[in-house]
């Protein structure tokens, strides 16, 4: 690890200031960002801590749904999310471990939006709000790729709004050996119709299956996608699994949510 | 009534106290003042010639105190083989020179060229980051596959050793025309070809040395996590440094698992040493996680083409293999041993076959290091054998259990002398298999099978047997085979005049719990409380000259020598017994320790013994000495053959291929038990290594020699969740013949017998769930590899 400075704001705009320095970057659960660092793979020169803003922790119900601060350990969302958003809070509750989950957020998997993470999923399938200090994103143009987004240079992610789904479910298949999702299928079903989104199959990041929500909209049971196919060409191909193994699990998880989903 | 002391007792690990609350010492828990930091500067290429080191880069850098680079260490010895290795044709073995820092070329990735000691540690690493810049390395194409190894002769790990290969093994040689001949003619020949996954060891403690030099009496003290500090002293100091041995203490302190990886001497201990004469200063150096994956020495790693033949009914007539093992860029320690007489030797199982054969080519590439991981050979040549026999079952139409069962050796065959050169002295393996059934409800099967079924998931069940040989290893035996050490062991037992004692053993324990189960069988056996037992290990200055932990050997042979010590022991009271109670010697009983003149009930306290043992006021000197300590070396007669029969029963998702391993029963011969808890654990440690192999672990390296699986994040380790509530029986007893306390070493046979039991279960579920076409998978199982097999 290089040498840094430390600065831990208390407010979202003294947060917005600090980033304005040469080589600032935002540190949140620091789960990904410390092992990154420690790799000597980045080297910040200032290191603006998010976790003593309260106003961008904590979860509750408001103007949308349900508001989640960005600096939220996964731990609390597991614990505060599932009376109104159990398919969230249950997902929460399967990242990573203990420790992780008491220290990593929402607000850093988003913005480091890896392909493999869970919480892209719930957003793209919930047609979430990424909140900022700028501006709301749709979630469907939040999501740019894998370890890509819509966000700025130094902007912030100050919250993120869930509308509350009638029925939803997550179904993670973990590699073996990160037990991050090798895929992971989170199902949400809306008066509007439904959303299916995937996460850790596809080389381009968290996606829609856009045949799959069509005929779980017309049909919510699991046997309604089980004539559709999954093209395996765009899908990761690694030590973990083949693209046609992915292709599989996005089907089989698929199914298996909207059952989990009841 | 189980036994609360002694031995046979489920005595609490007395070291799990200082473990589990923090408090134990660990070489990078030490500081000693004015110690420096070493960093190694490693190759980011699998091979390359070496065209200049960038030294001057990290000159005048802050902290900076002294770089090196292989030209430091050309003059000084390489680490040596340990075993040297004759091919067929009778040439001996390749072997390369394996220097402290490469030089010349560098061989694989993490393959160490120079190093910086610096006053911190980010320091060194900053200047180790700047050499790594300023270094050219001009990249050669990476010598990876083995069987493109040994074909492309014009691309080489060593420039000198054309085919890439080490040796060209036959055993026995003798044998080869009669197997060929055999199998030529047999009703029924089963072929498998199979990978035996190279595993990383993953001890849970990184290497780490600290190397210090005291000018005033040109003394040097090595710190590390070794499994054998005298062993290690031995190669740093007289092979690779020219240290004289007296000159230089080795401390191995608490150690956090070996696995067999840290047996070996690593070029990074010398390094601390040499750095640490010319600073005058401590130099310190600990792996990072990183480092481990691509420097520790790695494990398994075999090809192998394995032959069955028999007749119709499936009595076994011969078994030939044909094998490639990888030794990596370097020879470790006892790499050459591992794929030839831990493996080869084993090659005929717990069965009556009169004819076997096995063939290994060890081969050189652009890799770390391959040497003996927990079990060494043995998981190999078992796992071929109990694939191949399953494979054979399913072409025949025949019961897997039957078919063992009638070619298991029967217990009236032993002494038996096996076709692959081994004496088993004794076993029962009738017994554990009719065991492992009976735990297991083999006639249950179908029932849950069934339950299985219902909740969508296809159930198999796999069995499998295995014996090894361990408690390494009788030096005459080993030496003729080729072996450069001897592998007896010590003990020094010295009663305190206060009657308690300190018991200095050559083994080491480094999570194995010796401090315990040492103690209880001294307590046993002089009739005195365990806690006044202490059992100091793991430094030279304190223990004799003994060959430290591995091959399941600690009880066995170094347990042996302490017995043997304290036999010493007693016979000296008896001595004293004799003049105290003025009594002749002969007529002195040892027994509830007490010595007692037979026949009378004049008796001595062994507490009394001692205090007069240093009280000797009125000793008889000229026929009785002062003190009461006694040393004894132990050189085995033979090996042990513990042996036994697992049943594991998986389930496994269609959809997804995942492999749910839900029962897993263990019916093992350990001969006598000292402490039964002990065993249980070590016999679940070894069950989830042999499950990580089968189902998690796959080291992978890329066609350029880059380790794909080189963090946790692409390392799969087994976890609680992926491991069943091991159900372990070690009722069925044959005691060890030729030790006195009749054991036979329990360390590493979960390890080797539960890979093909869980290969097995996952066939047998495929099968039974209609995908007949799929015979074998290569492990580690995985969730993509088993889906793929079924929808291939
Ligand atoms: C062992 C382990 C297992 C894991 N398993 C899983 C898993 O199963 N599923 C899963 O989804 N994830 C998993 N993770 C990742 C975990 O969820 C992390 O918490 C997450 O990736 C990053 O969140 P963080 O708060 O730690 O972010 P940090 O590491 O602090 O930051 C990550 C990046 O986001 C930026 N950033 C952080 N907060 C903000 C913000 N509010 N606005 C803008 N940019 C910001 C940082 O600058 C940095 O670039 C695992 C991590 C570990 C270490």
């Amino acid at each position: 690890m290089h040498n840094f400075d430390f600065v831990k704001p208390a407010s979202i705009a003294d947060a917005v200031k600090a980033m304005g320095h040469d080589g600032a970057q935002a540190l949140s659960g620091g789960q990904t960002l410390i092992p990154t660092m420690k790799q000597r793979l980045a080297a910040p020169t200032v290191l603006v801590s998010l976790t003593g803003i309260s106003e961008m922790k904590g979860v509750c119900m408001g103007e949308g749904g349900l508001h989640i601060g960005a600096a939220t350990p996964h731990a609390v969302v597991a614990a505060e999310a599932g009376a109104v958003y159990p398919a969230l809070a249950a997902l929460a509750a399967g990242i990573g471990d203990p420790a992780v989950r008491s220290k990593g957020t929402i607000g850093g998997s988003l913005a480091n939006n890896d392909p493999a993470a869970c919480y892209p999923s719930a957003v793209l399938a919930s047609g979430a709000t990424v909140v900022t200090n700028r501006r709301k994103i749709a979630a469907d143009d939040y999501f740019q790729g894998m370890f890509t987004t819509a966000l700025d240079e130094g902007e912030i992610i100050t919250e993120v709004v869930f509308p509350i789904p009638q029925k939803a479910a997550y179904v993670k298949f973990n590699q073996p050996a990160s037990r991050f999702a090798l895929t992971g299928v989170f199902v949400a079903k809306y008066p509007g119709g439904v959303r299916v989104a995937v996460t850790g199959a596809s080389a381009s990041g968290v996606f829609r299956w856009a045949e799959a929500e069509a005929a779980l909209s017309a049909n919510f049971a699991a046997g309604a996608i089980a004539g559709l196919t999954v093209d395996a060409s765009g899908m990761i191909g690694d030590l973990h699994g083949t693209q046609a193994y992915r292709a599989n699990l996005v089907k089989v998880l698929t199914g298996r949510a909207v059952t989990a989903a009841g | 009534m189980p036994k609360d002391h002694g031995i046979g007792a489920s005595s609490k690990r007395r070291e799990d106290v200082r473990f589990l609350t923090g408090k134990g010492t660990y070489t990078d828990d030490m500081n000693i003042a004015g110690q420096t930091y070493a960093v190694m500067v490693r190759s980011s290429v699998a091979h390359g010639r070496i065209v200049s080191v960038g030294t001057s880069a990290a000159e005048g850098m802050p902290g900076v105190l002294a770089v090196f680079t292989g030209e430091d260490f050309a003059a000084v010895g390489g680490n040596p083989a340990g075993w040297l290795i004759n091919s067929r044709d009778g040439t001996p073995m390749r072997e390369p020179k394996r220097p402290v820092l490469a030089h010349g070329k560098v061989r694989h990735v993490g393959d160490a060229y120079a190093a910086v000691i610096a006053e911190t540690y980010q320091q060194a690493k900053d200047a180790a980051q700047a050499i790594a810049d300023a270094s050219v390395i001009e990249e050669l194409p990476a010598v990876v596959n083995m069987a493109e190894a040994v074909a492309n002769a014009s691309n080489r790990v060593h420039d000198e050793i054309p085919d890439n290969l080490c040796f060209d093994w036959g055993w026995i040689e003798d044998n080869r025309a009669k197997v060929d001949a055999a199998i030529k003619s047999a009703p029924h020949v089963t072929t498998l070809e199979l990978v035996n996954n190279r595993l990383v060891p993953n001890a849970m403690e990184p290497r780490a040395s600290i190397g210090e030099y005291f000018p005033g009496t040109g003394d040097y003290k090595l710190t590390t996590t070794s499994q054998n500090p005298h062993l290690t002293r031995l190669l740093v100091a007289a092979f690779v440094m020219g240290i004289p041995e007296n000159k230089l203490q080795v401390v191995a302190p608490d150690v956090g698992g070996g696995f067999g990886s840290k047996i070996y001497h690593y070029g990074e201990e010398a390094l601390v040493l040499a750095a640490a004469k010319k600073l005058a200063r401590p130099v310190r150096w600990t792996a990072e996680r990183s480092e481990s994956f691509l420097t520790d020495a790695h494990g398994r790693d075999h090809v192998t083409k394995i032959e069955l033949a028999s007749d119709k009914e499936g009595n076994f007539i011969a078994f030939r293999t044909e094998t490639l093992a990888n030794v990596g860029a370097y020879l470790s320690n006892f790499s050459t041993a591992t794929p030839t007489f831990l493996h080869g030797t084993l090659m005929s199982g717990p069965y009556k076959v009169p004819n076997v054969y096995v063939n290994v080519k060890t081969v050189f590439t652009n890799t770390a290091p391959v040497d003996a991981y927990r079990g060494a050979g043995r998981p190999e040549a078992t796992y071929s054998l109990e694939r191949v026999i399953d494979k054979m079952c399913r072409e025949l139409g025949l019961d897997p259990f039957e078919v063992r069962r009638k070619n298991l050796l029967t217990p009236d065959q032993f002494p038996y002398q096996s076709p692959v050169g081994l004496m088993y002295d004794t076993g029962n393996y009738q017994a554990t298999l009719d065991k492992v059934c009976e735990m297991a409800d083999v006639a249950g099967f179908e029932k849950r099978r069934a339950a299985s079924a219902a909740k969508g998931k296809l159930r198999g069940m796999g069995l499998s047997t295995w014996i090894e040989a361990c408690g390494i290893a009788p030096s005459n035996l080993v030496g003729v085979l080729g072996s450069r050490v001897g592998l007896y062991d010590a003990a020094t037992v010295r009663v305190n005049a206060t009657g308690n004692l300190s018991v200095m053993v050559g083994a080491h324990s480094h999570g194995q719990g010796h401090e315990t189960v040492f103690a209880q069988i001294v307590a046993d056996k002089l009739g005195v409380p365990e806690s006044s037992v202490e059992i100091v290990h793991g430094d030279t200055a304190r223990i004799p000259f003994g060959m430290g932990s591995y091959g399941s050997r600690s009880l066995a042979v170094c347990g042996t020598a302490m017995d043997k010590a304290l036999d010493k022991i007693i016979a000296k009271g008896k001595k004293i017994a004799a003049h105290m109670l003025e009594a002749a010697e002969g007529d002195i009983t040892f027994g509830d320790g007490k010595f007692s003149v037979a026949g009378t009930d004049k008796a001595k306290t062994f507490g009394e013994i001692a205090f007069s043992a240093y009280v000797p006021h009125n000793y008889p000197l000229e026929t009785l000495e002062p003190g009461l300590e006694e040393t004894a070396f132990y050189d085995p007669a033979n090996f042990t053959y513990p042996a036994g029969a697992y049943i594991c029963e998986v389930e496994v998702d269609e959809g997804t291929g995942k492999v749910d391993v839900v029962a897993f029963h263990c019916a093992d011969d350990f001969g006598n038990i000292m402490n039964p808890m002990i065993v249980e654990g070590q016999v679940h440690g070894g069950v989830g290594q042999g499950i990580g192999q089968a189902l998690c672990e796959f080291t992978t390296y890329d066609e350029n020699g880059q380790l794909l699986t080189g963090s946790y994040m692409d390392y799969a380790m087994p976890r609680a969740e992926d491991v069943p509530f091991y159900n372990v029986d070690y009722s069925c007893q044959t005691p060890c013949t030729h030790n006195p306390l009749g054991v036979k070493g329990c360390g590493e046979a979960g390890a080797i017998g539960s890979p093909p039991a869980v290969v097995n279960a996952v066939i047998d579920a495929l099968q039974r769930g209609g995908h007949t076409h799929v015979t074998h998978i290569d492990m580690p199982v995985s969730p993509s590899r088993v889906w793929t097999a079924m929808n291939a």
